[in-house]
């Protein structure tokens, strides 16, 4: 058994750099690379392409990610761990054996194939078996939304993962699994960590909790003595150095920029919390207020104490549904009183929305430059400000998709018919965009049957 | 004396549904006390009041030296419902390290505070 397990994160996002994992796999020694694809609503963008070609339904993206690091999973036994699968994780598996194909060791290189997730099938019967899915935040029951369900997918944890190993899987593809869940099962795995050792699980759930959004722990989005964070077009994505007794050190490959810090670290472990003791996820319940960090040397921060509690016996569910139409337009307006011309200019549009008799639900302006993104905090006791220009930003959102197309229409004409000193309207007419919103719910888990076959 | 949070805190903020949360770290560990006094849950609220359409919710994390603060409406439903420019919460961080509160000179003496001479 090894003595240190090293984790590597190649991805935070669908939609991360496209270096990372091979930079991961080239950069010095690492064990398990681990490459998370699935925000809440990717499923149902996944699953519309499946319902247009039932050989789709992954993040295609994981096939040459897996080209990228082929020669470290075949001659340096790099494992890969991804919750790729999307909706369809077997159509996954299929497309990274094809791109494997002859290469030579491709043979001994196997897949393990994760299902059992996709709930989207059997709403209807779980709904007569008295499972609400009732929302976390409304309390309202899933058949509110019932017919606007495009996908729904228990969170499973590390186990199927962990299964995946024993049986010799070289890359592992889970649907929607818990992100923490893919660095944890590598570790439950190689330490054989039982399934009631709370703090140990604890401790692989908060190294998970660390690496999961990628360089956002090592010098990325750090409000920290920001200005001094060297050469971040070149950022080292974190890697969780794990021991079996549940500690580890946080670090990254030599030569790659960034910094890892018990500052940056510590932003991370902030993001997404909600209460600080009770992390909850399907293998354990982890609490945040027992983490000691410490500097262990340059980009090394060594995470220990780390206590947790028994699992809980519900899973969390998420479920995208179609919630309506959006469209967001946008002008810019220059000095002078600039911010005065947008505004007259969004009274104007809003006139011209009543006079059509258009139906929103909600209708939003910022002024990007002024108070987009803090609102009244940023206007506060202010006088008339003088900016040198200003972008008047206004979205709608409304169950009418006429309606939100017809308010696309009504940016244009502001140029030639509203206040003076307007550009920035040449990338043409704002897009409506549907809408698939996350209904979040618990289920029980005696309900979920996972299955792991390798392929 | 006047103390701006931006001068002894960091802080980063992200979503759940339509809450914003905002972690706040003090700079130096001895700040900690300071932030633990002075960012109650009432006094976050207020300095919200207008920005969120719900309460306020707020944890300590003592090993951190950290806070976090659950702000309930903030983003306009969140996720893919909302208009926002910051539909996922990621500025809140920095709209709470606009606060300044009122520290008695004696404490903030001994803490090594650094005084906020600008008006909120």
């Amino acid at each position: 058994m090894k003595d240190i397990v090293r984790v590597a994160s190649g991805q935070g996002f669908w939609g991360d750099s496209l270096d990372a994992p091979r930079q991961q796999v080239e950069g010095g020694d690492i064990d398990y690379l681990m490459l998370d694809y699935l925000a809440e609503v990717t499923m149902s963008i996944l699953q519309k392409q499946k319902e247009r070609d039932p050989s789709m339904g992954y993040a295609r993206d994981f096939v040459g990610a897996i080209e990228s690091v082929l020669p470290g999973i075949i001659n340096r036994g790099v494992k890969v761990i991804a919750n790729a699968g999307g909706v369809n994780p077997p159509a996954c598996a299929a497309a990274v054996r094809d791109l494997i194909g002859t290469e030579s060791g491709a043979e001994n290189v196997r897949i393990a194939v994760v299902t059992g997730d996709d709930l989207l099938d059997r709403l209807d019967e779980l709904g007569e078996a008295g499972h609400a899915l009732a929302n976390m935040e409304t309390g309202e029951p899933l058949s509110t939304i019932r017919d606007q369900v495009v996908s729904a997918n228990a969170y499973i944890g590390s186990m199927p993962i962990v299964e995946g190993l024993s049986r010799g899987a070289n890359i592992v593809i889970t649907g929607r699994s818990t992100d923490t869940a893919l660095t944890m099962a590598p570790l439950r795995f190689e330490f054989g960590w039982a399934d009631d050792d709370w703090d140990k699980l604890a401790a692989g759930i908060i190294a998970g909790h660390i690496i999961e959004c990628g360089a956002q722990c090592s010098g990325g989005n750090c409000l920290y003595d920001w200005k001094s964070i060297d050469n971040l077009a070149n950022v080292g994505y974190p890697i969780a150095e794990a021991r079996r007794d549940g500690t580890f050190v946080i670090t990254k490959h030599d030569g790659t920029g960034g910094r890892v810090s018990v500052p940056s670290v510590t932003e991370q472990l902030v993001y997404e919390m909600g209460d600080p003791h009770e992390y909850i996820t399907p293998d354990v319940v982890a609490d945040f207020t027992t983490i000691r960090l410490e500097d262990a040397g340059k980009d090394r921060v060594r995470v220990h104490g780390i206590k947790g509690r028994p699992a809980t016996d519900k899973l969390k569910v998420s479920v995208a549904y179609r919630a309506g139409y959006k469209a967001v337009g946008t002008l810019v307006y220059s000095w002078p009183e600039a911010v005065e011309k947008a505004q007259a200019a969004d009274r104007i549009l809003r006139e011209r929305l009543d006079r059509l008799g258009l139906k929103f639900d909600q209708v939003l302006t910022e002024l990007v430059g002024v108070s987009s993104t803090h609102g009244v905090l940023a206007t506060r006791g202010d006088g008339e400000r003088e900016v040198p220009e200003v972008q008047l930003r206004v979205g709608v959102r409304g169950d009418n998709r006429k309606d939100v197309e017809r308010f696309t229409r009504e940016i244009a004409p502001l140029v030639l018919n509203g206040p003076p000193s307007v550009t920035g309207f040449a990338g043409g007419r704002p897009k409506v965009e549907e809408i698939v919103a996350y209904w979040p719910a618990l289920i029980h888990k005696s309900v979920i049957t996972t299955n792991v076959e390798i392929v | 004396m006047k103390v701006r949070l931006l001068d002894i805190a960091h802080a980063r903020s992200g979503d759940k549904g339509d809450t914003a949360n905002v972690g706040v770290i003090a700079l130096k560990p001895e700040w900690y006390p300071v932030l633990q006094q002075h960012l109650t849950q009432d006094a976050v609220a207020d300095h919200f009041d207008g920005a969120i359409d719900g309460p306020v919710e707020r944890f300590e994390l003592p090993n951190l030296n950290a806070l976090n603060f659950l702000l309930h409406g903030a983003l306009d439903g969140g996720g893919t419902l909302s208009l926002k420019t910051d539909a996922q919460g990621k500025v809140y961080s920095t709209a709470l390290l606009r606060m300044v509160v009122t520290v008695a000179d004696d404490e903030a003496a001994a803490a090594g505070l650094p005084g906020y001479m600008g008006s909120q």
